[in-house]
């Protein structure tokens, strides 16, 4: 191997030889590595920017892409919450209307009740006696002192107050006859008021329900027209919707892995494949399992027959007859699985008594055996099969974040990628920039290295440059 | 909606390539436990009861297990006490487990002592009983105080071979004439370890059953 020894180098001397060969190359050379740094740096500078321009290219396209599936995603589900909104108002107006006439009626006949007993109630002034013109003419003779008159005059007062009275009287009657009538209409008027607050409120509802729909409609044009607004809702509220469902996703996988530890042993019994593995499982575990997910599939097409998820379209769109049906034989094979794991936990208990009492008998533990036996068993019994049955069914409700989770997922996943693809484009310029500046850096450092020569180069400049001013002032004064 | 298609194919075929691709990994494990029952060492066939309410205690499904006595002759069938390979039903194993017991307590309470000791007669019929199971795993346990007494006209100058075979001697007593000369004693266990391990076989010796779990 060659080293400086073997060109007589080691010594200090050798070593300042071979550094000022070393400058004096590089000074010759200045020009060119110059030309190469800066080209080299450049080429660097200018990769990095067309790498992260390319980059930012396709991030745009998956931004707009982003951009819309968001909205699509969002004017779907606004188009759904408007529907179900019309739905409910659908309803209450059919179920109004269809009670109008009834209504109708009902008021009409309050009504008339009413008419009638107001018209019952009507105070009709009573009629004066006849006689009594007979008696003011009478009462109009003049006594002049006639004691007959006088007598006269007093037998006609006396009957006068006696009719006034019995006029009274019967006033009185009538009036009371007249406040029995008034007092009947009450009930009519309570009744009549109970229903038109009842269609005070469901008008009141309606109203209600159409001032929900303008903000929907708001926010469904909002949604059309692509606003920045909408779409900052919707990323927010797609990211919400994202860390929920994978919260709720994770305690259903909870859930399921606490139903196959029920459910796989006492499968055995049933399947056997204890003996040997199929991918590192037992043939009763992956029993277990198969039959698990069976049940969460069922409950995903129940969730879809019933209209509550929209996962697959083409449930959906089936006529209702035939959805109505499918989620009736749905749910039958759906409460036949749970019957089957609520069996398959009692059988689990029969199982675990009886590795119990062998264990205690192989133990020779005789009195162990017997307890265990005796022992009461019922209470988990009952709760590893009511565990067995409850489990599908709390199963079948992880279609609603399922579906939720794959929607916000794409968002997700989207915002994720920009994000990425953001992060690598503001590198590839950063190393870019880091070339540009480092090249000319360089520069100034390859510079440091050989100073002494361009210093040298600078002052022979400089001389020469004062000489030719002299030499051009000489001539200037000669001439 | 694509990527819950792809995850639903994903699913199953990933259940299809389970059911088609069915890797038989043999985990089993078969036990060959002789019993010597010569002279006044069928004293100590509780403690032989013992390891074996262990032996079946930790035994799985598809496991085998065979108890043989040590007799005279003991390169027989008929000298196999009793013998299993458990189902894969829980239930089912339960029952055998429970019908092995009693098989061996029954042996136990009738059993008469031998006039010879051929443990190499027990342990070729115990080769031939676990090649005959395969198991996964295959382990020979000799309950004995390993002092080998062949009857006349036996022999059995035969070489084992004991590839992947764990061959275990529990409760190694020392007889009188090991406390005389204990080297006796060493010899013997010397002379079977060398016999075992030259046959390819692994050789263990286990005196303390406090310590059985060894055996698995």
């Amino acid at each position: 191997m060659l080293s400086l020894d073997s060109f007589g180098l080691s010594s200090p001397l050798g070593i300042v030889l071979m550094l000022v060969v070393a400058i004096i190359a590089l000074y010759v050379s200045r020009q060119p590595a110059h030309r190469a740094i800066i080209s080299f740096s450049k080429v660097i500078h200018n990769a990095m920017r067309l790498s992260a321009k390319s980059i930012m290219a396709v991030e745009s396209r998956l931004s707009n892409r982003n951009r819309e599936v968001l909205l699509e995603a969002g004017r779907e589900a606004k188009e759904r919450m408007i529907e179900r909104e019309f739905e409910r108002i659908d309803a209450t107006v059919r179920r109004d209307l269809s009670e109008y006439p009834a209504m109708h009626r009902l008021l009409s006949e309050e009504i008339t009740e009413i008419e009638q007993d107001y018209q019952a109630s009507i105070e009709t002034p009573p009629e004066p006696p006849g006689w009594v013109k007979a008696v003011d003419a009478v009462a109009k003779i003049p006594s002049k002192g006639d004691p007959m008159v006088g007598n006269v005059l007093e037998d006609i007062h006396a009957s006068l107050n006696k009719a006034n009275k019995a006029a009274t009287k019967e006033y009185r009657k009538a009036s009371h006859k007249r406040h029995e009538h008034l007092r009947k209409m009450m009930p009519h008027w309570r009744k009549l008021l109970t229903v038109l607050t009842r269609a005070d409120k469901n008008v009141t509802s309606i109203l209600s329900r159409s001032n929900t729909i303008d903000q929907h409609m708001q926010e469904y044009e909002s949604i059309t027209n692509g606003t920045d607004k909408a779409i900052r809702i919707l990323s927010s509220s797609s990211l919400q919707h994202f860390f929920t469902s994978l919260f709720v996703m994770i305690i259903a996988a909870g859930i399921a892995m606490v139903n196959f530890q029920l459910i796989a042993r006492p499968m055995s019994e049933m399947v056997g494949g204890t003996t040997s593995l199929f991918l590192g499982f037992y043939l009763n575990q992956i029993a277990a399992m198969v039959m698990i997910l069976v049940e969460m599939t069922l409950g995903i097409f129940l969730m879809e027959s019933l209209r509550i998820t929209k996962l697959f379209p083409i449930v959906g769109s089936l006529n209702d007859k035939l959805r109505i049906r499918i989620a009736w034989f749905l749910f039958i094979m759906l409460l036949f699985l749970a019957t089957i794991e609520a069996g398959l936990g009692f059988t689990r208990e029969i199982l675990m008594e009886a590795d119990q009492a062998t264990n205690a008998l192989l133990r020779g533990e005789e009195a162990g055996a017997a307890a265990l036996e005796s022992s009461v068993t019922w209470i988990t019994t009952g709760s590893q099969m009511a565990l067995g049955f409850i489990l599908p069914f709390v199963l079948m409700f992880v279609a609603i974040p399922f579906e939720t989770f794959v929607q916000s997922f794409r968002t997700v996943l989207g915002i994720i990628a920009v994000g990425s693809l953001r992060t690598v484009a503001w590198s590839l310029r950063f190393v870019g920039t880091l070339f540009k500046f480092s090249g000319k850096s360089l520069l100034h450092v390859y510079d440091l290295i050989i100073f002494v020569p361009l210093f040298i180069e600078q002052k022979i400049k400089n001389k020469q440059f004062n000489n030719s001013v002299l030499t051009d002032e000489v001539r200037g004064v000669k001439a | 909606m694509k990527l819950i298609r792809k995850i639903i194919v994903l699913i199953s075929f990933t259940i299809l390539m389970s059911c088609s691709n069915e890797q038989n990994i043999n985990q089993s494990h078969g036990i060959y436990m002789l019993l010597d029952t010569s002279g006044t060492y069928t004293q100590e066939l509780k403690q032989a009861q013992r390891v074996i309410s262990f032996s079946l205690l930790k035994m799985k499904p598809g496991d085998s297990f065979a108890v043989a006595r040590v007799d005279t002759g003991s390169f027989s069938e008929k000298d196999i006490i009793t013998k299993v390979t458990f189902e894969d039903r829980p239930s089912q194993m339960n029952q055998q487990k429970r019908n092995f017991l009693q098989n061996i307590d029954e042996f136990v309470k009738t059993v008469k002592g031998s006039a010879y000791t051929d443990i190499t007669g027990g342990i070729l019929q115990g080769m031939e009983y676990l090649n005959e199971r395969d198991p996964g795993k295959k382990t020979i346990l000799i309950f004995s105080d390993l002092k080998e007494e062949l009857g006349k006209g036996y022999k059995r100058d035969i070489d084992f071979q004991l590839q992947g075979y764990r061959v275990i001697a529990l409760n190694v007593t020392k007889l009188r004439s090991d406390n005389i000369d204990p080297k006796e004693y060493l010899d013997r266990l010397e002379h079977w370890r060398k016999r075992v391990e030259s046959a390819g076989g692994e050789w263990k010796v286990i005196n303390d059953l406090e310590r059985l779990e060894k055996l698995f």
